[in-house]
Parts: C-alpha cells; structure tokens; sequence
C-alpha cells in the first residue's frame, strides 16, 4: 500500500504525534527514533527533511504552544504551567518563552484571548515554528 | 440557499484497507459502494445518518497526473491533509476506550476542552480525525476578565 518513502513519511509521523501527546515527558531523539523503527542519527536527519525542522525544535515549540494554551485558558501559576510543559526549570521556561513568543508568559497572560477552535487547530496554527511564526491574526 | 453539506472527499490510499478501519473499526457504515469503471464511488456515513457521507476516495489518474499523485499520497503520509472528520460522540471516553482497545492509533487522549470532551486520532494512512462529546460553549466570566486585566 506504501511507497518506501510513503512508509517513511507515516513512521515519521508517529513519531511526531508522539511528542504532541507525550510532549511533558523527558523525550530524546533515541527514544522518538524508535517509534519511528529508525537509529537516532538517520531519523533526526529525516524528520528535518520531511517536516522542515529538528525533533528538538519541534518539542521545544509544542511545549510553548502548550503553555501558551494553559496561560491562556486557565488561572494557574506560571511555574505549574512550566512543569506541566515539561520544564523542570522555571527560568529556562520564561527565557524559552520569551525568545519564541516575544513577550513574558506573565504579559502574554494578561494579553491574551480564548480562542473559540478545536484544539487541533489551535495547535497546528499557534505553534511557533523555526519556518514561519503564527500569523498576527491567528495569534491569539 | 443551501440545505446542507452532502458529501465531503477523504483521500486514502487503499479503498479496501480504509473500508476495514471507518466500517470495521471505527463503525461508519457503507452508503454507497459503486464500480464506476473510471473510479469506485465508496463513501461511508455515521449509521443513522446517510445524508452526510464521506467519500473515500484514491488520488490517481486520470483525476490527477501520477507526479501530482505521488505528492498527495506524500501529503496525507505526512499529515499535511488537515482534519477528514470530527465525529460527535455522547461519551467521549467510552468511544476512546473501544477503539483504542481495537488498536486505533490515537494522538490524543480525552481531553476537557472549552467546547466538550475530544480526542484524535490517525486513519491507518495518516488522516486527522477527531472525536467530540461536544457542551454548550461556556461564556466569559468575571473571572475570565479579571485575568485579562479588563476588569
């Protein structure tokens, strides 16, 4: 049914999904390789060429975009939406933060909206990504 | 003007394998299943309602060249196809139980949401879909303004 590269591209996927769902947890490029049946040199090279960026930056961006939904849709603390996020770190969270999103989590907070999706397109559209941020109107 | 929608495209790439998972699997039941010569006309609809139907269809010639194929084929494996369907569900949980234990590859677990109960899933070719116990859409509280500094 799969093309070798069509087989590729689906293995690569749920590798991809697999940070969407479990991106709270210590994730590396081993474990995410397995998932996707590949050693870890060949699949950080690969899920780069087929979704355009690092499974490293990809993680790091669903984890903000995460944050940003908890800052947004919920009271709680900055620092449990940090470890909820998967930072052990509240300031490597806030520097994180700030350089993706260009503001403070505590100022986008204040900032912010909800916003009146399902949440898959809320994920797809505000994850800042390394090849093109959120546009100004999706952003919420 | 309009009624309603009809009928909306799927693309899979084996009619037999995606009839196994939305029939077999997920519960969708067949609407039409036709050999037209040029394309099988299959679409599928949650039983009960067959005026909305999805129909599950093979991207191929002569629809569309084998290069331009061979990039959808790409697309859908990758993800790139957006949302095939949100299917509405009385319990969330209880439907997420059933199909996970018949294997189905879900992306997201039952989550709370503003708008209900969802999670989401993948067709065994890469499609998004998703599954909602849909509530009323809450309003803006006090509590909501005073956290946006508007109050």
């Amino acid at each position: 049914m799969f093309t070798p590269a069509e087989d590729e591209n689906r293995r690569l996927l749920r590798a991809r999904d697999a940070i969407d769902r479990e991106y709270s947890a210590p994730l590396d490029v081993p474990s995410l390789a397995a998932v996707a049946y590949m050693s870890p040199a060949h699949f950080a090279r690969r899920f780069r060429a087929v979704f355009g960026e690092t499974p490293y930056r990809y993680l790091q961006r669903r984890r903000i975009e995460r944050a940003c939904a908890l800052l947004r849709d919920t009271s709680e603390p900055v620092t449990d939406v940090a470890r909820t996020v998967g930072y052990d770190s509240l300031g490597t969270f806030s520097r994180t933060f700030t350089a993706v999103v260009g503001r403070s989590p505590t100022r986008y907070r204040q900032d912010a909206r909800p916003v009146p999706a399902p949440v898959c397109f809320t994920k797809a559209w505000t994850r800042p990504s390394s090849f093109g941020e959120a546009s100004p109107a999706a952003r919420p | 003007m309009f009624t309603g929608i009809a009928i909306h495209s799927v693309y899979v790439l084996d009619q037999e394998e995606a009839l196994a998972f939305y029939v077999d699997t997920l519960g969708l039941e067949v609407t039409s299943d036709v050999d037209m010569g040029f394309m099988r006309w299959l679409t599928v609809a949650v039983p009960g309602q067959p005026e909305r139907r999805i129909l599950l269809e093979v991207p191929g010639p002569p629809s569309m060249s084998e290069e331009t194929a061979a990039q959808v084929r790409s697309l859908v494996t990758r993800g790139a196809l957006g949302t095939a369907a949100i299917l509405t569900t009385d319990d969330c949980r209880a439907t997420y139980a059933a199909l996970a234990a018949k294997g189905v590859e879900f992306t997201e677990k039952p989550t709370e949401q503003p708008y209900g109960i969802d999670c989401a899933l993948r067709d065994p070719f890469g499609n998004h879909l998703r599954i909602t116990q849909e509530v009323p859409v809450r309003d803006i509280t006090d509590d909501d303004l005073r956290r946006w500094g508007g109050a």
